[in-house]
This record gives C-alpha cells, structure tokens and sequence, in this order.
C-alpha cells in the first residue's frame, strides 16, 4: 500500500490531530476559544489557522506543481498571524513539524511497515521543505513590521525637514518639446 | 526577537510550550515588541507626576520609591471610597466569561490575560487580599493574593495592553467597564511613576505647548499654510481661515495629529474647505494656536491630569469669547467631551446650547458639555442640502467605514458618518455585522499604545479588525477605509500594511471636501492627495489647464 492511499485514508484523523497539536502551543484557555465554533469574524485566528492547515495537507499531498504553488498562501495566512504571537522564531514555524508526530501517532501500526518506508521518507522530506518556505514566510513578515517601524520614524523626519524649508525637493517638470 | 540558544540548549527546545500552571503562578514576561519604552523624568516633573526618574521596563530593578506598596493600597482605598462604580466592579463580577472572548488583544494573540475577566482580576485579586473578609482568610482560595512586585510588573504589563475600548463591557450581562478598571490600574501604577514615554510625553507636551505634539503656535499656522497651498493648487481659491480670533461665534478644536500626520493633514484640509464653502453663508467660526489639541492623553494617566488638560477648551473658549465649540475628527476626545467634560470643567454657563448658524438645527445632545462633533454637524448640512456635492470624484473609492470605539460605543455616532458617506461617495460596503457599530472591533493602538515600539502587541491586536477589512476587501474590492478619529488615521494604515496592504486610510471630511463644489473653483483634476480623479487618470498638467480656462470661460 501507498503512504500517500494511507494518508487519504486517514486524512480527517491526521488533519484533526495536526490541528489539536497546533493549538496546543497556545495556552488552555486560548486553546478552548480557537478551537470554538465562533465566526471567522468572532475568532478569526482559530478559523484561519484551521481552513488554512486543511489546505495545506491537501496540497502537501497532492505533490505536484500547482499543489506546491497554493501552498505559499495557506502558510502565509497562518505565519503572518504567529509572527505577531508571543512565540519564539522556532515556536512560531515549530508547527510544520508536529504533521510529522501527527502522521506518526495516527498511522501508528503502518508507519513500521517496510513497503512504505520509501515514501515516507519521501513525504518528510516534503514537510521538511515546507518547513524552509515556512522560514522564508517568517522572516518576511518580521521584516515587515520593521519596515513599517522604520518608515514611521523616515515619514516623520522627512515631513518635518519639508515644513521647516530645510531642504529643497525637486519639482515635477517635463522637458520643452 | 528571541536571543539565538546555546547549543546546549538546543535539546531543550519544545515544539509546545508548557502552560499548565494557572494564571496567578505564569510570570509575567516584560516583551520587546508588546510594552513600551518608560516615561522620561523631565516629561514627569514638569507636570508634577511622582518618581520622575530614568527606568526601563526590561531592567530587574524597577526603581520603584521604598514605600510603594503603602502608597498603591493607600491609592486603591481612596478610589474605592470615591468612585462608587469602581466597588461595585470589584465586587460584581461573577467570572461568567461573557467579556472573555471579546477583547482584540486576546482574539488576536491568545494571553490569557487579556482576557477582560482576567485583567480585571490582576486588580480584583489584590482588591480581594486587602478588603475582603473571605480573601484575607482564604487567600489563593478565594481568589486573592499579597501584592508583590511581580503582581506590580504585571498589573503594568497588562494595563498598557487595553486600549480602553470597552468592547468588552457591551457583553458584560453587570454592565462592568473594564475600561474603567485599566483606567484606574494605570493611574495607581501612576502614583509611583509607572508609565510610558508615549503617553507622558504627549501629556508633558499638552500642558506646556497646547497639544501633544509639542507644535508652537508659529509653526502651527506655519503647517496649515501649508496646507492652504496645497488647496489653492487644487482648487485655485485661497482660503483665509482665522486664529484666535475674539468674538467668533464658534472656536473649532481638532486633534493635533490632523494637522501634523498624514492622511490626518487631508482630513484638516477637508474642514478647512469646508468652513470657507460655509463661509458665505454666515458660519463664524475660529481656529485656536492655543487649545490645538482635541485629544488628551491624561485620560490615559490619571482623572486629575485628563482634567487639566480639558480645561484648556474652556479656558480658550472664554478668552475668545466664543458661543460654543466644534470638533474635529477624533476618538477619546469625544469619550472625554461626551462623558467627562461637564464634570470635570463644567458647567459652561458662559458658553451657549449650540445652534448651527446654517440650519438652525439645536444640537440638544450637546446643550451641557456646548460642544459639538463635526460628523454630526455635516451631517445635519447634508440632511438640509446645504451642500453642493459630486460625489462621481470619489468613484475611484470604494469604501468601508471603521466605527472608532469612542464616538461609536461612547457617544453613539453610528448613523452620522454613513449617512455623510454614503452622500458623498456612490461605493459603500458594510463590515459584516459583529464587527462593526456597537460591536466594533478596535483599531488595536488607542489609549496611548500607538508608539513604536509595541508593534508587534498593536499588529495582533487589530487582527480582529483588519481581519473583516480583508473581507470586504476580498467580496467588493474595498480600497479605503475611513474613520473618525484620528488615532486610527495615524495608526489603520500600518496595520493594514501588515495584514491588507490594498487599503489605504482616509477621514471621513477628506471624502467631504473631495466631493464638495466650491464656488469659483477651477476644474478639479486631482483629489486631496493630488492622485488623478476618476476619468483624469491620463490627463497631463497642460490639457487640464486648457480645461480649466475653457470651464472659466
């Protein structure tokens, strides 16, 4: 039998799982309120990260290209909320790895098996590469929050050097034809 | 940023962290990222606030005076005798969780601790220990516990994590306002100099120079110059506003930031187009050099130095001898005109109920405080045609309205800013329902933690909100939001930078006055910004003026 037939199979369980460990890294009572039924409006961080965790195994599994492409959106929905959570760099991309431990406890008895082992180490690999891209996600949005601090202070002093007539900035102007 | 490990603690790292202690055993971490830097000393003593002295929130030693545990349950006495509602708060409150989903810092973070029913209990626990009979026998039992410095550390860390908003209290079946309860936790930790630089700045700046910004009269007409050239550019008429003028019938306050930050400064020329539109048709009215600050950062100190701040509207008003004041575009301006003013300055027996020179209509609602908000003042000149619009200038906006937490939840400005949108404006579109109006989700940045250091705290915090930006966003092309308030002006557009980087921020009087005909104008080709108007987008400088000289003739 496929690793990939197998994970399937069990998609719900190991989805279902993977979140319950993703939640996990919050506090209970955090816990208990993300994982709530409340709207996407009402508790817009526990419906993103779950529509966007689904999508992601979803397109993890397919493996092809165009799966491989919709992957950066889901990852961006959930990483650009836990750069922003009190997380260390490690904690707030960890999550990608808890797929592994949730496969592995949910496909407990077929994990061992010899016909898959290829394939396993195939799909983590897999995961082991959307773990780099998660990386990449991470740092982008850490730099745009620095970015966003760094163009306030920029704004404010340029503003100021135009008001006082300290400096003279170029004028629009068209060449005469 | 977390500082890299040690190889040796590499095998230590967890991919989840333990959280099976309760709330009173988890220490309070002071974050780069969520707090803010401390108050300087000179900012302290030139208001008179106690224990001016050089401290940082990240250093062990807080350098707190020897008997401050004396004077914070001293403090926490005096209130609870003062302030009836302040007991009832501490006593009510039956932890039935109604409030403990509904603050943004928690929907969009997850600490437990701002949860409103927790926050409230890092004061009720103390509360407890010291004035309750159960407590002091029971303790921990019974929900109470010794006053430490940690306890102080973190009644700091987490009342600089309440933007005051009082979504919370809209839920609460007791009515409790936990915005009332940070508000006296701050101004306990006040008592001993626990603050932020952002807001004892501003406040050391409003006393002395009139706003928050520290902007001198000289340079305060200096910036509004500015601002007229920019309108003369677009319009070709020069505006001659007043200041300081005696006798003027109205004296008009905005917030600093209006003047001073963009998209605030188009908002500023939006009343200022405005007033001249109004001009001729017998509005008197008076900007002020002197009380050029509608906002008020005491109300993020302490009772006594929101006070003394407000005052300055009243005392400007008499000295010019004006019958009643206008505002301009603001948020807790309005909480503290609406809800404190009359208290805390008033009555203004000089001052008369204000009446719309244009209309006539009497602005009943303000007959006590004698000052009215601009949004309600256009929108009774729309409500009587009074105002000449094209609305088809801001059909390159679609757009979506902020309810601002003071004016919406403090005063009641629901209907008001829409009615003047959608009269000035053809593209529309609502939030969905639990997030806008009563149960508006705050911009994550008010009561004075929109400085730059706690970014990260402001990002997760107007999560919830940017969250149904994207929405419409994503459903109706929205590509501007707009609001009455100039904290959110200031703030809204870093956060929709981070989360919906297709939005642009604007107040609600720049679609006024983009939309707005004055008499005599040139052909518009620009809008406030000087971005093409819609059907402009090709136009070059010279075949608009050719344009305008045929539109003249």
């Amino acid at each position: 039998m496929k690793l990939e037939t197998l994970l399937l199979e069990k998609r719900s369980n190991i989805v279902t799982h993977w979140l319950d460990l993703i939640f996990e890294t919050y506090p209970p009572d955090a816990q208990r309120f993300f994982k709530s039924r409340a709207d996407r409006f009402d508790n817009p961080v526990g419906r993103t990260i779950t529509e966007e965790t689904e999508k992601l195994f979803d397109q993890l599994l397919r493996g092809d290209e165009a799966g491989l492409e919709n992957i950066s959106p889901a990852l961006e929905n959930i990483i650009r909320i836990r750069a922003t959570q009190d997380f260390t760099p490690s904690q707030a991309i960890g999550f990608i790895f808890l797929l592994k431990r949730s496969i592995r406890e949910v496909l407990k008895k077929e994990m061992d098996h010899k016909d898959i082992l290829e394939d396993r180490l195939r799909f983590e690999s897999r995961i082991d590469d959307l773990a780099l891209t998660a990386f990449d996600i991470y740092m982008k949005y850490r730099e745009k929050l620095y970015e966003i601090k760094a163009d306030q202070a920029k704004k404010q002093v340029s503003g100021l050097l135009r008001q006082k007539g300290l400096i003279c900035e170029v004028p629009e102007w068209r060449p005469i034809s | 940023m977390a500082d890299v490990p040690k190889p040796k603690e590499l095998v230590k790292i967890r991919h989840s962290p333990p959280f099976l202690t309760g709330w009173m055993n988890t220490p309070t971490e002071i974050k780069q990222g969520i707090a803010c830097y401390a108050g300087k000393p000179k900012n302290l003593e030139y208001v008179g606030l106690p224990n001016p002295r050089e401290w940082s929130p990240f250093d062990a030693d807080w350098k707190l005076p020897p008997n401050w545990k004396k004077i914070i349950l001293d403090g926490l006495r005096e209130r609870l005798e003062k302030f009836r509602s302040l007991k009832i708060f501490m006593d009510i409150c039956v932890r039935c969780g109604a409030c403990a989903d509904k603050c943004h810092f928690f929907i969009g973070g997850g600490d437990p601790k701002n949860m409103p029913v927790l926050r409230a209990e890092l004061l009720r626990s103390v509360y407890r220990k010291e004035y309750t009979t159960a407590g002091k026998i029971m303790g921990a039992f019974a929900g109470a516990r010794e006053l430490t410095e940690d306890v102080l550390k973190e009644w700091w860390s987490y009342f600089f994590q309440c933007t005051e908003c009082r979504r919370c209290s809209v839920f609460c079946p007791y009515g409790i306002d936990t915005a009332e309860i940070t508000i006296i936790g701050r101004e306990l930790l006040n008592l001993i100099g626990l603050n932020t630089d952002w807001i004892s700045a501003p406040v050391a700046n409003c006393y002395r120079t009139g706003n928050h910004l520290g902007i001198q009269p000289h340079a305060y007409k200096d910036m509004i110059d500015f601002f007229l050239d920019d309108i003369e550019d677009i319009t070709g008429i020069r505006l001659e506003p007043s200041f300081n003028r005696k006798g003027a019938e109205i004296l008009f306050i905005t917030p600093s930031g209006d003047v001073f930050a963009d998209p605030g400064t188009y908002t500023c020329m939006g009343y200022l187009m405005l007033f001249h539109y109004l001009e001729s048709m017998g509005l008197d009215i008076t900007w002020s050099t002197y009380a050029s600050e509608g906002g008020n950062f005491g109300y993020f100190t302490s009772h006594e130095m929101a006070k003394r701040l407000n005052a300055k509207m009243y005392a400007e008003a008499k000295r010019l001898g004006v019958r009643w004041i206008l505002g301009g575009e603001c948020g807790h301006m309005w909480r503290v005109v609406n809800q404190y003013m009359d208290t805390f300055n008033g009555p203004a027996d000089f001052l008369e109920e204000p009446v719309s020179p244009i209309t006539g209509t009497k602005f009943e609602n303000a007959k006590s405080t004698k000052m009215v908000h601009i949004i309600e003042f256009t929108a009774d000149l729309i409500k009587n045609n009074k105002l000449k619009l094209d609305p088809s200038r801001n059909d390159n906006l679609k757009i979506t309205f902020h309810d601002s937490c003071n004016p919406a939840r403090g005063m009641g400005l629901l209907d008001e800013p829409r009615y003047v949108i959608q009269n000035t404006c053809k593209y529309f579109y609502e939030m969905p329902e639990n997030t806008i109006r009563e149960q508006t989700f705050c911009c994550g940045s008010g009561a004075g933690l929109n400085a730059g250091e706690d970014m990260e705290l402001r990002m997760r915090g107007g999560m919830p909100r940017a969250n149904a930006v994207k929405y419409v966003h994503e459903k109706y092309d929205v590509n501007m939001l707009a609001t009455i308030c100039a904290i959110d002006r200031a703030v809204l557009p870093d956060l929709m930078k981070y989360w919906v980087p297709e939005v642009d921020v604007t107040g609600v009087h720049e679609l006024v006055a983009n939309a707005l005909i004055l008499e005599g104008e040139k052909k518009r080709t620009t809008d406030l910004r000087g971005e093409p108007l819609p059907g402009m987008e090709d136009m070059d400088e010279e075949e608009g003026a050719e344009q305008t000289e045929g539109a003249e003739a």
